[in-house]
């Protein structure tokens, strides 16, 4: 079976101010395990250790106990609290909160960075810009484009890779509805061209529902995961439909967060 | 006469005549030419010393201000990264570096000259150590500055140490470069002179030096201006264009 196990026995996060039980412990014992090309989302409350999950797949946080592994062929043996592996997967993708564009770099050359030792990246990300639809600004640099066309482009970066792993933290936080709604399309679009594995953080609700197969729903501190629920609406999948409306209610009635204390409301 | 004030660089050959101008006028009412010689007397003494040994002596020195210039700068830069990325090394030589910046031009010139001997290796030398410093402090703030939101974006791209550094770190740091370089450059010239003047017998300095015992204003400033207008081309020809290419995202 190709998938995405994620066994994480303690993850502390090193802060100086501490919650009552005298340490930031973020997850215990939290055990996930993905298919390969499911397009999941991790819902849940800000704070809850989502970005910190999504850094610790991706191999930028390290210190925790626990692993992570790519395409197990069964795990051998259990990690132990000493045991921290994480597998560097080799193609992975990570599309952040902000797009994170080089300021420095036009629109294409952004695009191209992932890829720019392949021979054929001019090709890949020109076909990239032409499916976003900004073929026109492809030499203009992010500071001179909008913040919607700024993260067009940090997706195309995201997929010029033809990534196996896609990670996406709240990509389309603070821009409006409308065109929050054309990059989620855009997205799905993308995807389905080599369906890579997809996890998407986001805490809203909808959003989640309208992109994922699968969705985790987080815990306030220490995270765990209240539900893991599999989405089986139709696609392209409309938010004033009955059925969508049925199953947000029946989703947000079944996760209903507790008010946290306000000092855990910080986001991590 | 209304459309071409709004021309910029009409507005700076305007402002150019004006100081022109203001000299002449300055330089009548005193008369004496040893304490002010009026521009023309300055223009006259630029062609003669032209025909003689000026641009053997402003070469000398510029060779001089360039070697410690790209001394200076790629000391200074390394320093400077290096501290700015270990939060340690910074905490043990921030004290050496603030010592360093407060040594005066005049003693690091006079120690160097005692250490290596009146040549132009302690010429160079002196110059350079005297700029390191401030090179390093820019860079070091700029170091401190960079965007390690960026860097990741690299690493998930498993990109090296190498390529992080040339295609991620460097063009942060850029605008910093292009500061300390200017800065640099109006610095190291001026120091450059006070060595020729102590410890050389060639160069721009020693020449003014050798005026100046003959109370010969009027070859000072010939000689002063002609470097002048030398280090305003680099600026205007070389650094600005640079700079252009260098931060056109920026705009």
């Amino acid at each position: 079976m190709h998938e995405l196990n994620i066994e994480i026995k303690k993850k502390i996060f090193p802060l100086k101010t501490q919650n009552k039980e005298g340490k930031n412990l973020i997850f215990k014992n939290l055990n996930l395990t993905i298919k390969k090309g499911q397009f999941v989302s991790f819902f849940g409350p800000s704070g809850c250790g989502k970005t910190t999950l999504l850094n610790i797949i991706s191999g930028l946080d390290k210190d925790f106990y626990g692993r992570v592994h790519q395409w197990s062929k069964k795990s051998q043996n259990i990690a132990t609290q000493d045991i921290t592996t994480q597998y560097s997967f080799s193609n992975i993708s990570y599309m952040f909160q902000t797009p994170r564009l080089f300021p420095w770099l036009t629109a294409i050359e952004n695009i191209k960075y992932p890829i720019k030792k392949k021979k054929n990246s001019e090709k890949i990300a020109f076909e990239l810009i032409k499916k976003i639809g900004l073929e026109k600004y492809k030499n203009e640099y992010p500071n001179r484009l909008s913040g919607g066309m700024q993260r067009r482009i940090g997706l195309a970066r995201a997929f010029a890779p033809n990534p196996n792993i896609l990670l996406l933290d709240e990509p389309f936080i603070s821009v409006d509805k409308k065109i929050s709604n054309s990059l989620r399309k855009l997205l799905i679009k993308l995807w389905n061209k080599n369906k890579p594995t997809i996890i998407f953080v986001t805490h809203d609700l909808e959003e989640a529902i309208v992109l994922a197969e699968r969705i985790f729903f987080f815990s306030n501190l220490p995270s765990k995961i209240l539900l893991d629920y599999k989405i089986n609406l139709a696609r392209p999948r409309k938010e004033n439909s009955k059925a969508f409306l049925s199953l947000k209610k029946l989703l947000s009635s079944k996760t209903r967060y507790k008010k946290n204390n306000p000092d855990s409301n910080n986001r991590i | 006469m209304d459309t071409i004030l709004k021309n910029e660089f009409f507005r700076r050959f305007i402002s150019i005549l004006l100081l022109i101008f203001v000299w002449e006028i300055i330089s009548r009412i005193i008369g004496d030419k040893i304490i002010l010689p009026s521009p023309i007397n300055v223009s006259e003494s630029i062609k003669y010393h032209a025909s003689n040994d000026l641009f053997h002596h402003v070469y000398i020195t510029l060779l001089r201000v360039i070697t410690a210039f790209f001394l200076a700068m790629i000391i200074g830069s390394a320093i400077g990264i290096v501290m700015g990325r270990r939060k340690k090394l910074d905490d043990y030589f921030d004290g050496w570096l603030i010592l360093a910046l407060n040594i005066p031009a005049l003693v690091t010139i006079i120690l160097c000259f005692i250490w290596f001997g009146l040549n132009e290796v302690a010429a160079v030398l002196a110059v350079a150590i005297n700029k390191i410093p401030t090179v390093t402090v820019i860079i070091r703030e700029g170091t401190k500055a960079i965007d390690e939101k960026l860097v990741e974006v690299g690493k998930i791209y498993k990109k090296s140490r190498f390529e992080i550094t040339k295609e991620i770190l460097i063009p942060q740091l850029l605008p910093y470069f292009i500061s300390a370089a200017r800065s640099g450059l109006a610095l190291i010239w001026k120091i450059v002179l006070v060595v020729e003047l102590l410890g050389r017998s060639n160069g721009v300095g020693f020449k003014i030096n050798e005026f100046f015992s003959m109370f010969d204003t009027t070859s000072i400033l010939a000689y002063t201006l002609v470097f002048v207008l030398i280090i305003m081309s680099i600026e205007w020809f070389l650094v600005k264009p640079c700079e252009k290419k260098l931060t056109e995202w920026r705009l």
